[in-house]
């Protein structure tokens, strides 16, 4: 049996211990028309024919490792220290539960605080909570923060916010009855009039997004006090590694920012598992969703740590909870805080910068080639949307008969990123490719 | 001090936080360079978007943070480490292979964005693991998307009121929950806009029938239960509860936290649930995290498959794809597709006990049937009823009186053994819910059945000693109200 212990003869004396006969009889309970109901699973397999299966599988896949790639698009293809998968991999981490129990897991407890220490130091924040699912499911829970925080029953969404994390924030809001306003780019950023032009006292709360969707960099500071006229909470979409070398959302008078930490170390694994941050000013604690780690002592009087501020969390609070968090990505957050470490602040930025020097270097490339351009003015950092000669899609497709991800489609244009795994004689690669394709439209035009 | 008070020597002592080990905000490691003709960041973009502070993340020199990390793991308990009984969390161990699975190049390197063609192992895993899912719940279709066990709660839930709307029924706004019910049902419900409607529960946790039809009209939109329920109970009128439900219009929607009772064994689907979630990171080993990430898939009845959040995975013509296009979806519930990595790790899990499956709820419930058995004369029993794979204990009527469940918890710390789960159920004073899982061994049951003897003698002996555990844990008892009273929740330089 693959992961059972227990002998025969131990199931026969534990059944003689407890008064049955048979393990059948332990089921006496359940009414017999339930009981064993026809399952269509495949026979059982060893270990060896698993991995083999499963082995078979992973190569059916074409991963971005045999691609040079370009494609971001919030999932980055960045350099992962050895460091953090040989911490995540030990099972004093990966298979601990919850630490409700703070005498019996303070290594993930510090591990959280840590975390929590590090998100607040690249947000320019107050406090953050121990980590949620990912960047969408927090971007969708801060304004369900504001929501509650102000009373108030719409929200305003940029257009230039991830894609993923406007849809759902649009089922969440949805299911509370909260309207929705998606205020339309301009130029690839957030258009600071429009915003004046939506915003009400009816808004609970506006989101923008640092870099946005489409790599552009927004103008932060006036999208927070525009929030704050109309006495609506500001939240910011922030990536963690672009914020060790961009004005941090907190020292723009953001409310709050939220992200995903999928950059700090954590595989792109198909979209996930990835790690939500969600971090606020300290008037806004008590309303923050999930967990939170304080720093406490214990009765030896000795630094301790332990969860708390729980009276807002569902298995005190019930249906009065800030959220239904129970589960989070703590393992995750240790990815990403055992990157951090390993990183620093000087690291992150030496890698952000490394990234946008290729990603201006390539655009420059191909904007010297006919029908290239960069599709918006606005300043970019590693990622920009590239207009092409023709169908952004055939283009991707002819891109991919020279082993290149090209990007991502985004109807007239390519979205194009590069980070520090983009090397140099990949975007020569890149440039070349293109500069033929442009000579010979016919390959890529409609 | 008597053997059964030797300290666990191996906890390791006090460990600075890294920002403490160093700070270095501007080196770092050696890094790549450009490698291209590129002027400094300083000139890219416009100075008023640059970052003028110093974020201070401190880089931690690699030997350093090797030791600081193997300090901290010495500091958790965890399943290498001893049994860990905490119920509703089926805490069963997480195979080996499946972590090196997971790990597979050819999926973690999958970019989520990469056509289907690129993807078509990714999505026959998902398509294969949905099928395995729906076989052993009875349900016709499955999402996999929610990351967690109340995430698939909230998307069912929301996937019910389409269901209601879709059929004009906009009235149906309120939600009965049992008061035994896991703390995130009534949270989940809330989060949807519904109004929780608690409904008794009889001694043994199971529904009070009388009083649950006293609630059951025209506004009741669902009702959210867990079978077997929070005692380790199975609910034994849950035909009965399913048609009462139906016919009053309303949907029965199954928290599948505890169906590591009867996975193989008996399907919700076949009970007559109409939405179920799953909690991959129980039971189908995927790991916890400490905390997460875990897996949530929510299955659903033929009736609400038009509901189920985008993408849903196809099959056409032996290839796999995503379907986006599904105009009464609820939307999306989460980026992208859900915790690939654990439907990874379920997948295969699966796949090692095939149609054998069933034998993990037998010895799951075994277990804790003897463990129950071995334990009785040292606390009394929650109820009379007997119990499926947990079950709920009290120190209340104990031999030693004014022993909490605090204090037995606190010192199974002690024993290296992690201590179940206390004070819930909420409907059971001094509760101590424990739930062994199929994977310890009778040696291992008997050994904490010994170790739970031998802290009601120290009780007996010395209960003060008790209350002050744990004695040889990393910490004593953590001053949780001060947590509470003066937040602390980042480092500081002052600190």
């Amino acid at each position: 049996m693959a992961y059972l212990p227990n002998t025969d003869a131990d199931r026969r004396s534990m059944l003689d211990a407890v008064g049955a006969r048979r393990i059948e009889d332990l089921f006496s309970s359940v009414p017999a028309q339930l009981l064993d109901p026809r399952l269509d699973l495949p026979p059982a397999l060893s270990e060896q024919e698993l991995v083999a299966d499963l082995e078979r599988l992973a190569a059916r896949n074409r991963p971005l490792s045999a691609w040079e790639s370009f494609l971001g698009a919030g999932v980055y293809r960045r350099f992962i220290p050895a460091i953090v998968k040989a911490t995540i991999s030990r099972p004093e981490f990966y298979t601990a539960y919850t630490p409700y129990q703070a005498e019996a897991s303070q290594g993930t407890l510090q591990t959280i605080f840590e975390f929590q220490t590090m998100i607040c130091a690249l947000t320019g924040m107050d406090v953050s909570n121990a980590s949620l699912y990912d960047g969408a499911t927090a971007a969708a829970e801060a304004l369900m923060l504001a929501v509650t925080h102000t009373n108030r029953g719409r929200v305003a969404v940029s257009a230039a916010i991830h894609p993923e994390a406007l849809g759902v924030i649009q089922t969440y809001a949805r299911g509370r009855n909260v309207e929705v306003d998606v205020i339309a780019h301009r130029d690839g950023v957030t258009p600071l009039d429009a915003v004046r032009a939506t915003l009400t006292t009816e808004h609970a709360g506006l989101i923008v997004a640092q870099p946005t969707f489409f790599g552009t960099l927004e103008e932060l500071a006036p999208l927070a006090e525009a929030a704050h006229a109309v006495g609506a909470l500001a939240v910011a979409s922030v990536d963690p590694i672009a914020c060790s070398v961009l004005v941090p959302p907190g020292d723009a008078g953001f409310d709050v920012a939220v992200g995903d930490g999928q950059p700090l170390g954590i595989p792109a694994s198909y979209g996930g598992p990835h790690v939500g941050f969600i971090a606020s000013t300290d008037a806004l604690v008590r309303r923050l969703p999930g967990r939170l780690v304080g720093m406490s002592v214990d009765h030896a009087g000795r630094r301790a740590y332990t969860l708390t501020l729980q009276a807002r969390e569902q298995h005190i609070r019930r249906e009065k909870a800030t959220s239904n968090i129970c589960t989070n990505h703590a393992l995750m957050a240790l990815a990403a805080t055992i990157y951090m470490a390993k990183m620093g602040a000087g690291g992150m930025r030496a890698v952000a910068e490394v990234s946008a020097q290729r990603a201006h270097a390539l655009a420059s490339r191909l904007a010297e080639l006919p029908g290239f351009g960069v599709a918006f003015d606005a300043p970019f950092l590693w990622e920009f949307t590239l207009r092409v000669p023709g169908d952004p899609a055939r283009l991707v497709e002819a891109m991919r008969e020279r082993g290149i991800v090209a990007g991502l489609p985004l109807g007239d244009a390519l979205l194009v990123c590069c980070t520090e795994m983009t090397s140099p004689a990949a975007i020569e690669h890149y440039v070349a490719a293109a500069r033929e394709l442009a000579e010979r439209p016919q390959q890529v035009a409609v | 001090m008597s053997a059964a008070q030797q300290p666990d020597t191996a906890w390791a002592g006090e460990e600075p936080l890294v920002f403490e080990l160093s700070s270095d905000y501007t080196g770092g490691p050696r890094t790549v360079s450009a490698g291209v003709d590129s002027a400094p960041l300083s000139e890219l973009i416009p100075s008023s978007a640059l970052r003028t502070s110093t974020a201070t993340v401190p880089a931690v020199p690699e030997p350093t943070l090797a030791r600081h990390v193997g300090r901290l793991a010495r500091r958790n308990h965890h399943l290498h480490h001893g049994i860990y009984p905490l119920g509703s969390c089926t805490m069963k161990y997480n195979p080996a292979v499946d972590e090196q699975l997971a790990g597979l190049d050819g999926f973690a390197s999958l970019h989520p964005y990469q056509p289907d063609a690129d993807a078509q192992g990714a999505l026959e895993v998902m398509w294969e693991l949905e099928r395995m899912l729906c076989s052993l719940t009875g349900m016709a279709r499955m999402s996999l998307q929610p990351a967690a066990g109340a995430h698939g709660e909230w998307t069912g839930l929301r996937m019910i009121q389409a269901y209601h709307a879709a059929h004009g029924d906009t009235h149906r706004t309120r939600v009965l929950i049992p008061d035994s019910a896991h703390g995130t049902n009534p949270a989940s419900a809330a989060l949807t806009g519904m109004e929780v409607v608690t409904v008794r529960s009889n001694h043994d946790g199971t529904v009070d029938v009388e009083d649950f039809k006293a609630h059951l009209d025209a506004s009741v939109a669902a009702i959210m239960l867990t079978n077997p329920n929070t005692l380790g109970v199975f609910e034994t009128d849950i035909l009965e509860i399913a048609r009462a439900a139906h016919e009053a219009g309303a949907l029965l929607y199954y928290d599948g936290a505890n169906l590591n009772a009867l996975v193989g064994v008996a399907r919700p689907g076949d009970m007559g649930f109409d939405v179920v979630h799953l909690n991959l990171h129980k039971t189908f080993s995927t790991p916890h995290g400490g905390g997460g990430p875990g897996s949530g898939p929510v299955g659903v009845a033929e009736s609400l498959v038009e509901f189920l959040p985008v993408p849903t995975v196809e099959k056409r013509d032996g290839a796999f794809h995503l379907d986006h296009e599904r105009p009464r979806s609820i939307g999306k519930v989460r980026s992208f597709y859900g915790n690939f990595g654990m439907l990874v790790r379920a997948y295969a899990y699966i796949r090692a006990y095939g149609d054998t499956l069933p034998q993990v709820a037998h010895d799951a419930v075994l277990n804790a049937r003897y463990l129950q058995a071995r334990l009785a004369p040292l606390f009394p029993m929650a109820v009379k009823s007997p119990c499926l794979h947990e079950f709920v204990a009290t120190t209340r009527g104990s031999r030693v009186q004014g022993l909490r469940a605090t204090d037995v918890a606190k010192r199974l710390i002690d024993y290296g053994v992690y201590p179940p789960t206390v004070y819930f159920p909420t409907t059971v004073p001094e509760a101590m819910m424990f739930e062994p899982t199929e994977t310890e061994s009778k040696q291992s049951l008997d050994q904490l059945a010994d170790i739970c003897t031998a802290i009601v003698a120290d009780a007996e002996r010395d209960l003060e000693f008790v209350r002050w555990a744990p004695h040889n844990a990393p910490v004593e008892r953590v001053d949780e109200v001060r947590a509470a009273r003066h937040p602390h929740l980042r480092w500081r330089p002052s600190d």
